[in-house]
């Protein structure tokens, strides 16, 4: 049997140490899990190693810790594969499987964390129970069967926690209700029987640690052992809040994120000389409409821009100058136009309890077509909008 | 000290049902569990849950089928009082929020299932136990202020007072090893079977029968130990299981010639026969040469609809990928019969109530018994949601008339001397508790699994009785008091090795094949010497046994074919 090394974050709370590495050798068929070696360890070697652990099949989300620095389930990892990973981001083509603790969460001892202080409280912060309108009836909830399994995709969390321990978000605002407590909040939000709709998206939108605070960097996604995708369900509450219910959120999430889609629908990429002003008084028709707290938030914006500037985030001057902003070559920002008319044609989720696995696509469901249709407004015809005049 | 009216012992389904349904009747309730409540194990049931709520279904023919499931072992009785009851505890879930799949006119749609003469499974993709038990979840946490959370609080032991009433437990503080008692004028267990005495199991680590072993050492009579339920697919190494919906979903069966094999054992139901039929036939496959060289049959899923594998079946895609390397849309997976399900548990009335006054149980710790010889899949869910229900309902009933009984500190001293006793073993003489264990599992998997013989089931006992012996040399490492997994895991195996040995003591005694035992010695089914219930209470020489007669209400006995 092939034997691995586990190099484990160990912290025993009772000794006065700080936390310590230890390696631990294991025999474990390669198709075993990561937890199958921890708890070989635990059984054979030295019993004070702890872990969370019960189902070992990925359904109970006890076993969230961070393997190579990425976190998921230890009973989902299987050992060889976690070893192939670890020589792949070692210098010399062989390392150690490095097991950690979560992230963003207190270290209880060993791989045994405080979810309860982070994790739990910010799930009862979205008041998770279905708060429906008057009397049940007498019978079910007359429902579409499809509005069943698209909140289907949230119920399959498991409250392990691996969204939280990857979220960059929460690393920078501890505060942030976070990616699990908001894909949970999706939960009742796109439930027809839930009565609270509205309020529940306008205090998502308001609070300043809610759904506007994830920069979108997919973490939680990639962290996900079982595909709730937690950006994805926070992106379905953004699109609720801002088109469906048309809430303006204090925080301008809203306007920020229009404001985005707005400047790479017209110029392809990001024009960061635009992307502020935009922001807070978009420019709709020649005519800049500031929100209400535009000159405030302009204002409390120039030190995250001035501290861009010198670290060198925003890396040349002249992007900041109006109109030095490069086009698109040929036709290309006729196809991103295409894409933006696609997307806003196909209101489409992708919900793996629809779609199945993304490889099955290949082969299963057929993909429409990203090339435009014969009957699509040709890109000439349309009218320059005054905003882009100004940029020039 | 806490005190509470009514103290629920695991919080998965029938824990989490009866603290709502105790705290509705508007008395003090505190709910326990080892781990967190949303780790239990009530998560792993897949395939649904039963009721016959649709048009043209009645609670007869569920009951009808329950009764034939259970080889006619049932208590008729409260199987009546479930299937029943049935249809109200689906919509009251339902109102509560469980995202229950839904037909075309999005009203309520069901699955067929095994051993069922209609489809009458009601579901939410194949993680119907995870989304009913997280919806119980959030009202727990809705009703916070009249339910105490205890979450990871291991329990000991339970606490009699002076008359013989149960008046409360010992827990310790995962966290930080605090030892209390917790006083209650009634406790519910709920903590769920014991499938971890077998190795493999599609049971989580957590399943080491707390309860069970718990109120036998307090004196409750356990009730037909020997009815162990394998399921007939499970994963061949890791022993995961592949819920029954696959095969409620038309899924079939080949042995390694590429034969439908249950042609030959059930050719009407086919797949669909009772679990216990099943995984005979697939065992009987195996051991005549015509399985797979890894001792496994298949499970052909890739008959069933690709886009309805994804919508109904995605947890099983899943565990395939993850781990067996199999992509069940497709090719067939190999799969065995494994540890699943323990029948028998402590004896209990239709509410819940066991031999031990204020002392309750409700879900897979207990034996009602609704589930006789062999379990009806999704009835498992039902179980624990109706007898949690009305265990809570019935325990706020008798807090309300009763005072809390008296407790003495002795118990809780006890609790930590045996503690401390534990911890400060000899390393240089036994061997580890966790070798102790896996001993345990391999004999048990061996000797008392799908087919029994008396030889067999005497080995499993001499060893096991072995193990007990040496049981109180046996060490462990963590000498701490924060997070001590290791020391549990010592309790735990005690109770385990008290369970074990009544599960071989009533296949032993059981001297005919009925439902899950079957006994190559003893090949049929004996309805005149063997239609009753195998009773185990404690003594010093181990378990004694006695007999109950079997509640008969409008269905006798019969010939079972499917």
């Amino acid at each position: 049997m092939p034997e691995y090394t586990l190099k484990v974050r160990r912290y025993q709370p009772e000794s006065g140490e700080g936390p310590y590495w230890q390696e631990f050798n294991v025999d474990l068929d390669p198709d075993l899990s990561v937890l199958d070696g921890l708890l070989q360890v635990r059984d054979r070697q030295d019993g004070t190693l702890v872990v969370r652990c019960s189902c070992r099949a990925a359904i109970c989300g006890s076993c969230g810790t961070k393997i190579n620095g990425q976190s998921g389930l230890a009973c989902k990892t299987l050992i060889s594969e976690a070893q192939e990973d670890a020589d792949r981001r070692s210098t010399n083509g062989s390392a150690p499987i490095v097991v950690e603790p979560m992230g963003n969460m207190p270290v209880v001892k060993d791989l045994v964390t405080d979810m309860e202080s982070t994790h739990w409280e910010k799930i009862r912060r979205v008041t998770p129970w279905l708060l429906p309108e008057g009397d049940p009836p007498e019978r079910e909830y007359i429902v579409p069967p499809e509005s069943m399994i698209d909140i289907t995709q949230s119920m399959a969390c498991i409250q392990c926690g691996a969204c939280v321990s990857s979220c960059l978000s929460m690393e920078a605002d501890p505060e942030f209700i976070g990616p699990a407590a908001l894909a949970k909040a999706y939960r009742f939000v796109g439930d027809p029987r839930d009565g609270d709709t509205k309020e529940r998206l306008y205090d998502l939108a308001q609070d300043p640690h809610g759904i506007y605070d994830c920069t979108h960097c997919f973490s939680c996604v990639d962290a996900c052992p079982k595909g709730v995708a937690p950006m994805d369900q926070i992106m379905r509450l953004r699109r609720k809040a801002g088109d469906d219910e048309d809430i303006d959120d204090d925080n301008n999430g809203r306007r920020h994120e229009l404001a985005f889609t707005k400047i790479i629908e017209r110029k392809g990429t990001l024009d960061e000389s635009l992307l502020l002003q935009e922001s807070y008084a978009s420019g709709i028709k020649g005519k800049l409409i500031p929100t209400p707290g535009a000159i405030k938030g302009l204002v409390g914006s120039l030190p995250t821009a001035v501290r861009g500037i010198r670290t060198g985030k925003m890396r040349s001057l002249s992007k900041l100058i109006p109109g030095v902003h490069p086009k698109l070559p040929g036709d290309s920002q006729k196809h991103v136009r295409n894409i933006y008319e696609h997307a806003e044609s196909h209101r489409e989720e992708l919900n793996l309890y629809i779609t199945g696995e993304e490889e099955a696509l290949e082969e299963g469901a057929p993909e429409e077509p990203l090339e435009p249709e014969a009957d699509l407004t040709p890109e000439a015809e349309v009218e320059p909008e005054p905003d882009e005049e100004r940029g020039r | 000290m806490p005190k509470h009216d009514v103290l629920v012992i695991g919080a998965g389904l029938a824990g989490q049902r009866a603290a709502l349904a105790a705290a509705e009747e508007g008395v003090s309730v505190g709910i326990v569990s080892k781990v967190h409540p949303v780790r239990s194990h009530s998560n792993a049931a897949q395939g649904g849950i039963n009721a016959a709520l649709q048009e043209g279904d009645s609670w007869e023919s569920h009951a009808f089928d329950t009764v034939k499931g259970s080889d006619y072992l049932g208590d008729q009785d409260a199987i009546e009082i479930m299937c029943r009851e049935a249809p109200d505890e689906i919509l009251h879930l339902e109102h509560l929020g469980v995202t229950f799949h839904r037909n075309d006119e999005g009203k309520l749609g069901t699955r067929a299932f095994g051993g069922a003469s209609q489809a009458r499974t009601y579901y939410v993709a194949d993680i119907t136990g995870q989304a009913i038990m997280h919806v119980l979840y959030e009202q727990l946490m809705k009703y916070s202020e009249l339910i105490s959370r205890y979450e990871e609080y291991f329990t000991t032991g339970l606490v009699l007072d002076d008359e013989g009433r149960c008046a409360g437990a010992v827990l310790r503080n995962v966290s930080d090893g605090s030892m209390e008692l917790f006083e209650a004028k009634n406790v519910i267990l709920a903590s769920g079977g014991n499938g971890q005495i077998w190795q493999p199991t599609t049971n989580a680590l957590i399943c080491t029968g707390d309860g069970i072993g718990m109120a036998y050492r307090v004196g409750a009579p356990l009730m037909d130990m020997e009815m162990i339920q394998y399921h007939p697919t499970t994963l061949a190494k890791k022993g995961f299981l592949i819920t029954e919906g696959a095969r409620g979903e038309g899924a079939h069966l080949l042995n390694a010639q590429g034969e439908r094999f249950m042609e030959r054992y059930a050719p009407n139901k086919m797949e669909l026969a009772s679990r216990d039929v099943v995984s005979r036939a697939e065992q009987t496959e195996i051991n005549e040469g015509r399985g797979f060289d890894d001792g496994t049959v298949s499970l052909d899923i890739t008959v069933v609809p690709r886009k309805r594998i994804h919508e109904a079946l995605r947890e099983i895609v899943l565990v395939g990928r993850d781990f067996a390397g199999v992509d069940i849309t497709r090719e067939p997976i190999r799969i065995k019969p494994g540890n699943h399900y323990t029948m028998g548990g402590v004896k209990t009335d239709v509410n819940g109530a066991t031999t031990i006054p204020g002392l309750y149980a409700a879900g897979e710790v207990a034996c009602v018994s609704v589930h006789g010889g062999n379990r009806l899949g999704a009835n498992s869910l039902l179980d624990t949601l109706i007898f949690g229900r009305r265990s809570g309902e019935h325990a706020a009933a008798r807090a309300k008339q009763v005072e809390h009984g008296r407790t003495s500190d002795a118990v809780l001293a006890d609790s930590e001397l045996e503690i401390a006793e534990l911890i400060g073993r000899d390393h240089t003489k036994g061997r580890r508790v966790s070798v102790l264990r896996k001993e345990l599992g391999d004999t048990m998997d061996r000797f008392v699994a799908v087919f029994r013989d008396e030889a067999g089931i005497q080995t499993a006992l001499d060893r096991v009785k072995a193990l007990q012996e040496e049981y109180p040399s046996a060490y462990i490492d963590d000498q701490g008091t924060v997070f001590n997994q290791d020391v549990l895991g010592a309790i735990e195996l005690g109770f385990m090795l008290e369970q074990a040995e009544c599960t071989c003591v009533g296949a032993l005694h059981r001297t005919e094949s009925r439902g899950a035992q079957y006994r190559t010695d003893y090949p049929e089914r004996n309805d005149e010497e063997w239609l009753k219930h195998i009773d185990l209470t404690r003594s010093e020489d181990g378990p004694e046994v006695s007999y109950s007669p079997v509640t008969i209400t409008q269905w006798q006995p019969m010939e079972r074919t499917y």
